[in-house]
């Protein structure tokens, strides 16, 4: 175990953890940040997407001394009032089904347009590629991406 | 209008004295799209009083509807609720959405599954919703000293014209709240619906795109646990002994043992399905932590013996016993065993006219097999659960598609009163069917119990991969009888699969043709199987609907009018008398399919395929196109024509749609799990494909049927006839017809063999 200093949507966080373990279960089990999701553990799904100082990241598979320094963004932190172009296009499209896939996806499609705000249709694939929605909104998903450029 | 007696539906509108509530997060019906200002929005109110225990009412004239069916995206705690508020008259943006806990005093059939939750909640959740609206009348009527019959309601205010009195339902709820329900009430027509048929958002939408606590996974008390489970590796394996010793000095593991999750006298219900009734299990302060000690646990594991138990049917009734048979099983097995029993004489399921005379007189027979393999679920969310077990009661909390079966089984094993066992709903990240089964709260409770804490047990992507409660592996052999002028004679299928058949004998074309036979087998297996999206027509659609994309075209006919054709004859003079299906709702989704894809002037660079199914209800025509990049398909467009009857949220019933001919598509292309020596060849998304972005068509249309007939399922029909749409487009791309799923696995192989 160590103590383990984090910057998480702004503020400071002490965590004691075995510096091994995944920030994704440091932000679930010990920060209560829940919206950060379990979906394969490998990073293969994106259902863990994080930002690290702005990069989309699968916090499954990045240990948590790994990112001492650096700033986490959660889809918690992503807007204060819920209310970033993305959040707002994902209501405009009524993307979810059963949801437990679009915070990830949110947060890989926030770090394409901060690097990218104009994206064409295969660069959103591309990005996108690398999260898995089983219930197969992948339309809603682009169109929304799409959208959310628009408005920035 | 209709007139609905209320005594038909009374346990659902008995009031009960204790509201439900507490810790549960209430959902905003108006947020987003037409947000209204903070001004025009109603706060919570001081006081609730229930009308029945689906609505309550604010003394502010604010309202709370409760969803009572589990939501694994299928949209209908918003859908469900819209229906008890179009009857109740209120204003949508004044409605707060609760889910309710699983309560068979208070509500029925909260099961998510067979596409029936709006079909069979449809006229209960009016009933209730009119109910309600005639007690908060009849409150107008004795507090205005005014006959009900000249109260009107509009938008959540009564008012009496003549006298010019308006009061708004908060006004009223109170004195409402203790009257007589009423023994018949007044359901609206049609063309008086406000809510049903305009789209409203998923009432969820803010806390989900916002990282809420609103899963199984998400629940936390203070003073929990975390539990991870140990299966063995493969069906028809037990385990020996195990040695824990490593994994226990581990930091945070508190304790190591195993559990048996039913007791063995159990008479289990048909969703009562279990892989492996003998479980390790790990406990410690973390799921990191857990999950890194059962990598150090060293288990010897035998093969099983056959072994018994006692289960109900489907449908309840005297239970029968079955038999999990020894041995590990492969693949490779599966395939020849089908291909020889396949050629068996099996049972007769449904014989009209002589279809065998008709087959010896041929010109020619056409005969094709058509093959599946098993699938995997792999809902987004593993199975988990929350358990708190005391000496008197019991809580818990995890994802279930269907609460009551393992409620019985809950109270078994854990010893206590079924009324002493409270079961919560939470949202749940994914269901297709594999959440009807609901072991894994047996599991967490009987940890929770051992013990002595609360408990939160969370499945590895591979545990939940790995554990069983799979889609069949199927084959199906079709054979039609031409005469020596192309004309259909006789029309024969057999099918199978392991460890069921997916026939459905009074389906379409049956009913259609003079000479037809249907048979069924089954091969037994130690592997477990559950329901799969659409169970058994999502293999059986794509292999009838490819025959008969190969027969017209044997045929000299455009699949389409060659459906019709036979529809036409369906209708007019039905062979057989127990045909399922309405011939003339069944072509009409094809001509709308016809119509809507521009059927006879495609664009000239698709490649396009056809098919049509009718499942739970309702009726499905797709046609799918697509487009050649180098020796890759890519699905281009997909058009689809629904009737489903009325729909109550059609944006979101068209985001399902989509949702259906995606997952369709994916396991068109990737679905596949194999195994060997009775282990899944694949435990997690590095090695099972499942349909990603890039792979998506381009745009998807759904179109529904307009018509006044109550609604259908939704959430299944539109998969299973994407299979046949897919390998039909394949064809007219390659020039080859695909039998087996999945088809990239052959597309490959072409692909390398025109390199």
């Amino acid at each position: 175990m160590a103590i383990i200093n984090l910057t998480i949507n702004g503020k400071s966080k002490q965590v004691d953890v075995d510096p091994n373990t995944p920030v994704l279960w440091v932000l679930r089990d010990h920060l209560d940040l829940v919206g950060t999701k379990f979906g394969c553990g490998i990073a293969q799904c994106g259902a863990c997407t994080i930002h690290l100082d702005g990069t989309a990241v699968r916090s499954c598979s990045l240990p948590v001394s790994s990112a001492e320094g650096a700033e986490i963004t959660t889809i918690e932190g992503l807007s204060e009032k819920g209310d970033h172009p993305l959040q707002e296009a994902w209501i405009e499209h009524d993307v979810p089904q059963c949801g437990y896939c679009q915070a990830g996806q949110i947060m890989t499609a926030a770090a394409l347009l901060k690097d990218n705000p104009s994206p064409s249709d295969e660069e959103i694939e591309d990005a996108m590629n690398g999260n898995i929605c089983r219930c197969g909104t992948y339309l809603r998903i682009k169109a929304a991406v799409k959208t959310a450029a628009q408005k920035l | 209008m209709t007139t609905v007696n209320t005594k038909l539906n009374r346990r659902s509108f008995l009031k009960v004295s204790a509201l439900a509530g507490g810790g549960m997060v209430l959902s905003f019906s108006w947020l987003a799209g037409c947000k209204p200002t903070p001004e025009e929005t109603l706060g919570m109110p001081k006081e609730w009083f229930e009308l029945n225990s689906y609505i309550k009412i604010g003394e502010n004239g604010a309202v709370t509807l409760y969803s009572s069916s589990p939501e694994f995206g299928q949209n209908i705690k918003t859908s469900m609720p819209m229906i008890l508020a179009e009857e109740l008259d209120v204003d949508w943006k004044n409605v707060m959405v609760e889910q309710g806990n699983f309560d068979t005093n208070r509500f029925q059939r909260q099961f998510a599954g067979g596409s029936q939750s709006i079909r069979q909640g449809w006229t209960p959740l009016r009933t209730a919703g009119a109910t309600a609206r005639a007690m908060l009348v009849t409150a107008a009527a004795q507090t205005w000293s005014v006959p009900q019959s000249e109260i009107t309601t509009a938008s959540g205010i009564l008012e009496h014209k003549g006298s010019g009195k308006k009061a708004h339902y908060g006004e009223m709820a109170s004195l409402a709240s203790t009257l007589e329900v009423p023994e018949k009430v007044d359901l609206k027509a049609r063309k008086d619906f406000k809510i049903i048929g305009t789209s409203k958002k998923n009432v969820d939408v803010q806390q989900i795109i916002t990282g809420k606590p609103l899963f199984g996974l998400d629940y936390k008390v203070e003073g929990m646990k975390y539990a991870s489970i140990i299966h063995p590796p493969a069906f028809g394996m037990r385990l020996k002994s195990f040695d824990g010793d490593k994994a226990k000095a581990m930091p945070g593991i508190q304790d190591l043992f195993t559990i048996k999750v039913y007791n063995e006298d159990f008479v289990r219900s048909f969703f009562d399905v279990v892989t492996f009734p003998e479980l390790l299990v790990i406990v410690g302060n973390s799921t990191w932590e857990v999950f890194q000690a059962k990598k150090e646990v060293k288990v010897e594991w035998e093969k099983a013996p056959e072994s018994n138990f006692s289960m109900r049917g489907f449908g309840g009734g005297e239970p029968s016993t079955i038999t999990v048979p020894e041995g590990l099983e492969n693949t490779v097995d599966h395939r020849s065993k089908m291909e020889i029993v396949a050629k068996n004489s099996a049972r007769v399921v449904r014989r009209d006219g002589d279809p065998e005379s008709a087959f010896k007189k041929a010109a020619k027979v056409l005969e094709r097999t058509y093959t599946a393999p098993y699938l995997a679920h792999n809902t987004m969310e593993p199975a988990n659960c929350f358990a708190n077990v005391g000496d008197e009661q019991a809580e818990i909390y995890g994802p279930t598609q269907w609460p009551e079966p393992i409620s019985a089984a809950l109270a078994d094993r854990l010893g206590l009163p079924k009324d002493k066992i409270k079961i919560n709903l939470p949202r749940m990240g994914g269901g297709f069917g594999l959440r009807a089964y609901s072991h894994h709260l047996l599991e967490a409770a009987v940890i929770s119990q051992k013990i002595k804490a609360p408990v939160k047990m969370v499945y590895t992507r591979e545990d939940d991969m790995s554990y069983g409660i799979y889609r069949p592996t199927y084959s199906a052999t079709y054979r039609a009888a031409l005469d020596e002028n192309n004309q259909l004679l006789a029309f024969h299928v057999k099918a199978g699969g392991i460890p069921e058949s997916p026939l459905h004998a009074n389906r379409f074309p049956a009913g259609a043709i003079d000479n037809y036979l249907a048979e069924g087998w089954e091969i037994p297996s130690n592997i477990t199987i559950g329901a799969f999206r659409a169970p058994r027509s999502n293999f059986i659609a794509g292999a009838e609907q490819s025959f008969l994309d190969e027969l017209a075209e044997e045929m000299g006919k455009d699949p389409i009018e060659f459906r019709l054709e036979l529809l036409k004859r369906a209708e007019t003079n039905p062979v057989g008398e127990n045909n399922d299906y309405d011939p003339k709702r069944y072509a009409g989704v094809l001509e709308l399919v016809r119509e809507k894809s521009n059927w006879n002037n495609p664009p000239a660079d698709v490649h396009r395929g056809v098919s049509a199914y009718f499942c739970h209800n309702s009726y499905v025509a797709e046609v799918l196109d697509l487009k050649m990049e180098g020796s890759t398909p890519k699905v281009e467009n997909v058009f689809a024509a629904v009737d489903c009857g009325i729909v109550v949220n059609p944006d979101a019933a068209a985001n399902m749609g989509e949702g259906a001919i995606v997952d369709g598509i994916g396991n068109a292309f990737f679905g596949e799990l194999g195994f060997e020596n009775g282990a899944p060849t694949k435990r997690n998304f590095d090695q099972y494909r499942m349909i990603r972005q890039k792979e998506a068509p381009k745009n998807i249309q759904v179109h529904f049927v307009e018509n006044n007939e109550d609604p259908t399922g939704l959430g299944e029909p539109l998969f299973p006839p994407v299979f046949a749409a897919v390998a039909n487009a394949l064809y007219k791309a390659t020039g080859n017809r695909l039998y087996d799923q999945p088809f990239q696995p052959k597309l490959e192989e072409m692909s390398n063999l025109l390199m």
